[in-house]
């Protein structure tokens, strides 16, 4: 078994946390929340990953084909769907921000504090 | 199998699909009435399911998919009774809500209603469900639903920034649950709750499973909006149209902190277990710290919605430490807490709105002395105010008794007095504002308080000369004396001590959920809370009232006190203010703190 899938899943949740945290423009920060979301992707297929064995569709494979683990498929479509709806609502709320305000910048954004 | 058991979700969920096809054909009226209706009949279901779940639990597997041999493919929905008690709460908050929008909107459209519906299916899934992901789904609905709720007046600038800082904190906080999800599933090939506590039974935690515990509960307390990842929500609420800040309120937030105890105990008690010290050290902490700085910061504010928000935030610290008690008695209480503090914080809400429609503000010191246009709301002020600080024997009085007691059965004995005196902050607050609108007390300016708030986003939508109708404060007139009420329920504490019992007792529950076994009935647990409980109440609703004296009248004290207390309470205050900027990345990387240091302290769990 290869760690470095797990590595990469973690590095890359953490490159889009640095560009969540840094971002200066809001479409840019919703991209950044979608590259965070690829890491579960990536964590999710690699726990069902096994060597060799074929994708689980079981018509014409011979009793006992080693096959992955389709729960995490299912788990990680489930997870596109709902990493497509956020990132078309805050795409949604940036282009309103631009209209009210005409910024994208979070930190131009004013109305609460304190 | 029960038929029922299905319906709290599915009721709403088909309403919302059909209201969206036919909906804008009908006209607001008919919107309207689908909304009460579909709310009001997913109470009753709910309510039915406590009813029929108070001996066993009921389990329902979808499809069909029964376990085998222990091991369960399927999807079931669990539900016992303090789960689905906080569904029919949910149903009951989102049927007043959408009482009190009939009036409240003028022009609102057919998506506000399905919005709203399928937000309420979401939360009764979630607290269900039996299935780690399948609760995630729900997370992720009622986000979403809820993310576009706050941001539903787009014409402001502030609903904007709520709806960013709470949609990109919330998404990171699934995140985490997700990625936690996953590497439980790794180590134990198991989304069901039940079966991954069987597959954890016994082992010494390692790695794996207390980062996957730290991330679950990292990304719970993000919902639930514990310090320090409360950020979004005090922005949120305060930019959400009133009716809907009555549902985050009252019930969404402390979802989160009810799934974290449908986590622990079913599915991580058998290995965790043997740390439980630690880990109640862990959470109690963090909820004292939030119910802090949650009553400091409303003490702070001068926009009403804002300051609900951070009581809100410091009852959250409250129901986190009683439920990190991890004791039956702690959960039991934490949830009735949660169910009477619910109603109460509702109907606050409902006052506000109330004052927003009649008066023009939310702004408690432009409001100062107008209460007289609203009085059902200034009523609903008062009483309100009274029962956050602790009126014995009314409202979350019961929950309270319980958190004592339990608290002292673990030598926590210091607990309940800390928690009294953030209920005494957070009372203090609400009677202070009620005092200076109602009664027009204290000064015109408070330089304190925070800036003034924005110039109203949610301007009254309804003409002033109108009288408000009967629709527009029987709701919060409702919610109160609802909340007042369940405090004399005979046998309540009791009763729900054996249900959380029920949902501790893990070997006993994963027999019943994976092979059918019904666990035998067991009598009420009596609780003799003595009279420790009463003086702390009492010693609450004696420190609210001096805090709102001190908040009305702090100019009138001698001028050497004056200036001590400022010279010591100035600079943590500018501190605590100038946190809280409204900026996302701020958060976030607040959150990322929060993670780190939750996830080092969680690991320092398995030494």
């Amino acid at each position: 078994m290869s760690y470095l899938p797990y590595a990469l899943a973690v590095w890359i949740f953490v490159v889009g946390l640095y560009g969540v945290v840094t971002s200066r423009n809001l479409i840019h920060l919703a991209v950044c929340l979608s590259v965070m979301q690829s890491s579960t992707y990536v964590l999710l297929l690699s726990i069902g990953y096994l060597n060799g064995a074929t994708a689980p569709i079981f018509a014409d494979v011979p009793k006992g084909t080693r096959a992955v683990d389709p729960v995490v498929q299912a788990l990680a479509l489930t997870d596109v769907v709902v990493s497509v709806t956020v990132l078309a609502l805050l795409l949604a709320l940036a282009i309103q921000v631009q209209k009210r305000t005409e910024t994208l910048d979070p930190d131009e954004l004013r109305a609460m504090r304190g | 199998m029960d038929v029922l058991v299905p319906l709290p979700v599915v009721i709403p969920l088909i309403a919302a699909a059909a209201l969206t096809a036919a909906g804008q054909f009908l006209g607001r009226r008919f919107d309207d009435t689908v909304g009460i209706g579909t709310a009001a009949a997913t109470a009753v279901v709910s309510t039915m399911l406590v009813v029929r779940s108070l001996d066993h639990d009921l389990v329902y597997w979808f499809g069909g998919w029964t376990p085998r041999h222990g091991i369960a493919l399927g999807i079931a929905f669990d539900v016992e009774p303090l789960g689905a008690a906080l569904a029919a709460f949910a149903g009951v908050v989102t049927t007043a809500s959408f009482v009190f929008a009939w009036r409240y909107f003028d022009e609102v459209g057919t998506l506000f209603h399905v919005l709203m519906l399928i937000f309420l299916g979401a939360m009764s899934g979630f607290a269900l469900s039996g299935d780690l992901f399948n609760m995630f789904v729900f997370f992720e609905l009622m986000s979403v639903c809820a993310f576009a709720l706050v941001a539903y007046q787009v014409e402001a600038a502030a609903p904007l920034q709520g709806a960013i800082n709470f949609a990109v904190t919330n998404t990171i906080g699934a995140l985490l649950v997700l990625t936690g999800i996953g590497l439980v599933y790794g180590r134990t090939g198991a989304l069901n709750l039940a079966q991954i506590g069987r597959a954890l039974e016994g082992q010494k935690p390692d790695g794996l499973v207390l980062v996957a515990f730290a991330l679950l509960l990292c990304g719970f307390l993000v919902k639930a909006g514990a310090v320090p990842f409360h950020f979004w929500l005090s922005d949120a609420y305060a930019a959400a149209p009133v009716p809907v800040c009555v549902l985050l309120s009252a019930i969404m937030s402390d979802l989160g902190l009810h799934a974290l105890a449908r986590i622990y105990w079913p599915a991580f008690s058998g290995t965790l277990g043997g740390s439980a010290g630690s880990l109640r050290a862990l959470l109690v902490g963090l909820g004292v710290l939030t119910a802090l700085v949650g009553a400091a910061m409303a003490f702070l504010q001068r926009d009403l919605k804002r300051l609900l928000a951070f009581v809100t935030i410091s009852h959250v610290g409250v129901f986190l430490a009683a439920i990190g008690l991890l004791t039956p008695r702690g959960l039991a209480g934490s949830t009735l807490y949660v169910i009477t503090d619910g109603l109460v914080k509702a109907a606050l809400f409902l006052a506000v709105g109330i004052l927003i429609h009649r008066a023009g503000s939310g702004d408690e010191l432009r409001l100062r002395g107008l209460g007289g246009r609203a009085p059902v709301a200034s009523i609903v002020l008062f009483a309100g105010g009274l029962l956050v600080a602790g009126l014995p024997p009314l409202g979350s009085f019961v929950g309270w008794t319980l958190v004592v007691r339990s608290s002292v059965d673990v030598g926590y004995g210091w607990l309940p007095p800390v928690l009294a005196l953030a209920a005494a902050v957070t009372g203090g607050t609400l009677l202070r504002a009620a005092a200076r609108i109602v009664l027009g007390w204290g000064d015109e300016e408070d330089p304190l308080l925070s800036h003034e708030p924005p110039a109203e986003e949610e301007e009254p939508q309804v003409p002033k000369s109108r009288l408000s109708p009967p629709l527009l404060f029987g709701p919060a007139l409702a919610l109160i004396v609802a909340a007042i009420g369940v405090g004399f329920t005979p046998g309540l504490g009791d009763r729900a001590t054996r249900w959380a019992e029920r949902l501790e007792d893990r070997p006993a529950h994963a027999a019943e959920v994976l092979a059918g076994k019904l666990p035998p009935a067991l009598p009420p647990a009596p609780v003799h809370p003595g009279v420790a409980p009463y003086v702390y109440s009492l010693a609450s609703l004696a420190g609210a009232v001096a805090f709102a004296l001190f908040g009305l009248y702090r100019r009138r004290l001698p001028h050497l006190v004056r200036a001590w207390a400022g010279r010591v309470l100035e600079p943590p205050v500018t501190v605590l203010k100038a946190l809280h900027s409204g900026v996302v990345g701020d958060y976030v990387a607040w959150l990322t703190f929060g993670v780190a240091a939750l996830g080092g302290l969680v690991a320092l769990l398995g030494r």
